[in-house]
């Protein structure tokens, strides 16, 4: 184990996959010369030179489609979107080539690609640059989506989305970059795709939740505790494949949850996660599921309208009492 | 009739608009037709180094690719099967003259227009027709259908769906080969609607920075769906290729010869230099944009200039001007087409649709994969 910061985790994480395998390369805007926008890729043009380390233009449907194609043919891409807002550009590679490719040629080619960078909102970043896109692809059949909280599971993870024969997208935060987290320095140690993990134990309430807005959950089960209340958090890890047997356990434990989810509200994830508990664990629950999410607005700038419009500390633990029906 | 028009219009509308019905005839002129066909090569295939049986080779595939589609559009009126098809008609000269001067491993991918395709890089008429049949037996096992006719293993990366969408694949063919050293060439198919989307833009700027060993080629058959080239993209298409200061070539697509002329040459070049080509081929297609196509917008005169040009026949009159084939020969050739594509029919119709269970395969690669439920 090591303490390392998120960045470098994910750089540890690509680091040991191309020295295992030559068919990986990383590809993207500044990720060679300039060492990344947000230095993830730091040092490696210097190990594996400029073939296998790539700077693209500024073209997300060109490279990641290139990347598709080099997939297809052989290679392992990882492709860094400087954020998933920019992704948007390469939709119709990731929607309509990436997942679909296998399935209509009838399974004659395979895509082992990983499509990562950050993702959602990361401060007064404005209306286009704060989206958070986890469900609109887990929408797609065909696609894994991987929102990691924190370092040691980000190195897991992304090992295993490298390793993974079909198409990834790996989903991170600018405001996580540098939070730091035990590591674990084995070149073996994979993290499965699809498994979340109880982050913290408690028989209260259960607070589910996936990616940056974790640790605003953290805060908040810290706060309730000051309540006498405590509560279990099971952090997905992965939106899709979605690991409701981990939910579900937890809920027969606690019998009462909120869904906590950086995105708009419309078909996300909490609305996921609600019916499927609705569905599949009807008689454990004693209070309708609550979820907590950003409003059906886009981003504002203003420091004081962002702050209304993220989901805050105090959001979280009123809807735990809701749930307990203590507000 | 004025070029400064916004909407300028040609075709069957033009040649209305500029010159009223004068004795019933119609006025045309060059501006008006659909694509203007460059000069055939004039080398004989002896000097293109094609032999006899080549050419005889190229002949059957081009009649296999024409009688494929002819008895296609017959099952697919009969109720055969369903979805989209849109046929090749006129245009088998490209895949045919292309498929002839590459190498074997060379990659080609292309748009939904992909049945010739197929049939000139080893999906048979059997796997194609049960493909269109949507049966278990078809060259992507029902999956795919018309527009997704592929056979990887022969290197023909498939027809894709989306216009534009598989150009960036094209490119990343190449980059792969580039990556691994491998001494191949993609070649990158497309039609004139193409042109406009920013996808070709993205990847030609890419390919030509980074030398990729890729052609993209423009089968620009006069029309996207049902708009005229010369109303859905300004000047000439190979004009693209000069903002990226990439190598170009304008070829005669209704002559098989001058396909493969240049095709060999390009290929040999891409090979020697890896640096990208971009490449207009002119052609015609006979047929509508796909099966629901009432074609108002081109006229008979025009469809009948070009199908007098048939490459089919062309290449005939060479092979019996030179004596390579007599007529009997020629109809021998007919005749077999005729029983490899009704037996391809009757082979569709007798094999099975796929398993239920085959639904959740091919989605993934993994053996037992987690689906949302």
């Amino acid at each position: 184990m090591a303490e390392l910061q998120f960045r470098e985790a994910l750089r540890q994480a690509i680091d040991e996959e191309m020295a295992r395998d030559e068919n990986v390369f990383i590809m993207g805007e500044e990720v060679s010369e300039y060492n990344g926008a947000y230095k993830v890729t730091e040092g490696l043009l210097e190990t594996y030179g400029f073939k296998r380390v790539i700077d693209t233009p500024i073209a997300e449907l060109g490279f990641a489609g290139i990347g598709v194609g080099a997939a297809m043919n052989g290679l392992r891409p990882i492709i860094e979107f400087m954020t998933f807002n920019f992704a948007v550009l390469a939709a119709d590679q990731i929607i309509n080539h990436a997942s679909k490719a296998k399935y209509m040629l009838g399974g004659q080619v395979s895509v082992p690609i990983v499509f990562r960078g950050p993702n959602a909102s990361a401060g007064q970043l404005g209306a286009t640059h704060s989206v958070a896109y986890e469900s609109m692809y887990a929408h797609f059949p065909g696609i894994k989506v991987i929102n990691p909280s924190e370092p040691g599971d980000a190195k897991g993870l992304l090992k295993s989305a490298i390793r993974d024969n079909d198409t990834v997208l790996f989903m991170e935060s600018e405001q996580m970059y540098g939070l730091k987290g035990d590591v674990n320095e084995d070149p073996e140690h994979l993290i499965p795709i699809g498994k979340a993990a109880v982050k913290r134990e408690g028989s209260d309430v259960t607070l589910v939740t996936h990616g940056k807005i974790y640790h605003t959950v953290v805060k908040a089960a810290n706060e309730l505790a000051k309540d006498g209340i405590e509560a279990e958090i099971v952090d997905l890890r992965s939106v899709k494949p979605l690991d409701m047997d981990t939910v579900i356990a937890s809920i027969k434990k606690t019998h009462r949850c909120v869904v906590v989810d950086e995105a708009h509200p419309f078909a996300g994830t909490a609305a996921e996660v609600g019916y499927l508990l609705q569905r599949d664990a009807f008689d454990e629950l004693d209070a309708p599921v609550v979820r907590v999410t950003l409003p059906d607005v886009s981003a504002p700038f203003s420091k004081s309208l962002f702050d209304a419009w993220f989901p805050s500390v105090k959001d979280v633990v009123d809807g735990a009492k809701q749930v307990l029906y203590k507000s | 009739m004025t070029k400064e028009a916004i909407f300028t219009p040609v075709g069957k509308a033009a040649a209305e608009l500029a010159s009223p019905k004068q004795n019933g005839k119609k006025e045309t002129s060059l501006f008006e037709k659909a694509v203007d066909l460059p000069e055939p090569t004039t080398a004989t295939p002896a000097k293109l180094g094609l032999k006899k049986g080549q050419l005889l080779e190229m002949f059957e595939s081009m009649v296999l690719q024409r009688r494929f589609e002819e008895r296609a559009m017959q099952m697919y009126q009969k109720g055969k099967f369903g979805g989209f098809l849109h046929l090749y008609i006129g245009q088998e000269a490209v895949s045919t003259g292309t498929t002839a001067a590459l190498k074997d491993d060379d990659d080609i991918i292309t748009a939904y227009r992909d049945h010739g395709w197929g049939l000139v890089r080893g999906v048979s008429a059997r796997e194609g027709m049960a493909e269109l049949f949507g049966k278990a037996t078809g060259c992507s096992k029902g999956k795919g259908g018309s527009m997704h006719f592929a056979n990887v293993e022969e290197h023909y990366w498939g027809g894709y769906g989306i216009v534009g969408g598989h150009i960036p694949l094209g490119g990343g063919l190449a980059f792969a080969n580039k990556y691994k050293d491998l001494d191949r060439v993609t070649t990158c198919f497309m039609g004139d609607g193409a042109v406009d989307q920013g996808a070709l833009h993205e990847t030609m700027n890419m390919a030509q920075l980074w030398k990729l060993p890729i052609m993209f080629i423009v089968e620009n058959n006069g029309y996207a769906m049902g708009t005229a080239t010369r109303r859905h993209s300004t000047g000439e298409l190979w004009e693209r290729a000069l903002g990226y200061g990439m190598k170009h070539r304008v070829v005669n697509g209704m002559d098989v010869l001058s396909v493969y002329e240049a095709m060999k040459e390009m290929a040999a070049d891409v090979r020697k230099d890896s640096m990208p080509w971009f490449v207009e081929i002119r052609t015609y297609r006979y047929r509508g944009h796909s099966m629901s196509d009432p074609q108002k917008y081109r006229d008979k005169d025009e469809m009948e200039e070009f199908q007098s040009l048939d490459p089919i026949e062309r290449l005939k009159t060479v092979l019996l001007d030179k004596k390579m084939a007599t007529q009997k020969a020629i109809d021998t050739i007919y005749e077999k087409v005729e029983e490899e594509v009704m037996d391809a029919i009757e082979f569709a119709d007798n094999s099975p649709f796929p398993e239920e269970s085959a639904l959740y395969e091919d989605m993934f690669s993994e053996p037992n994969p987690v689906f949302h439920k």
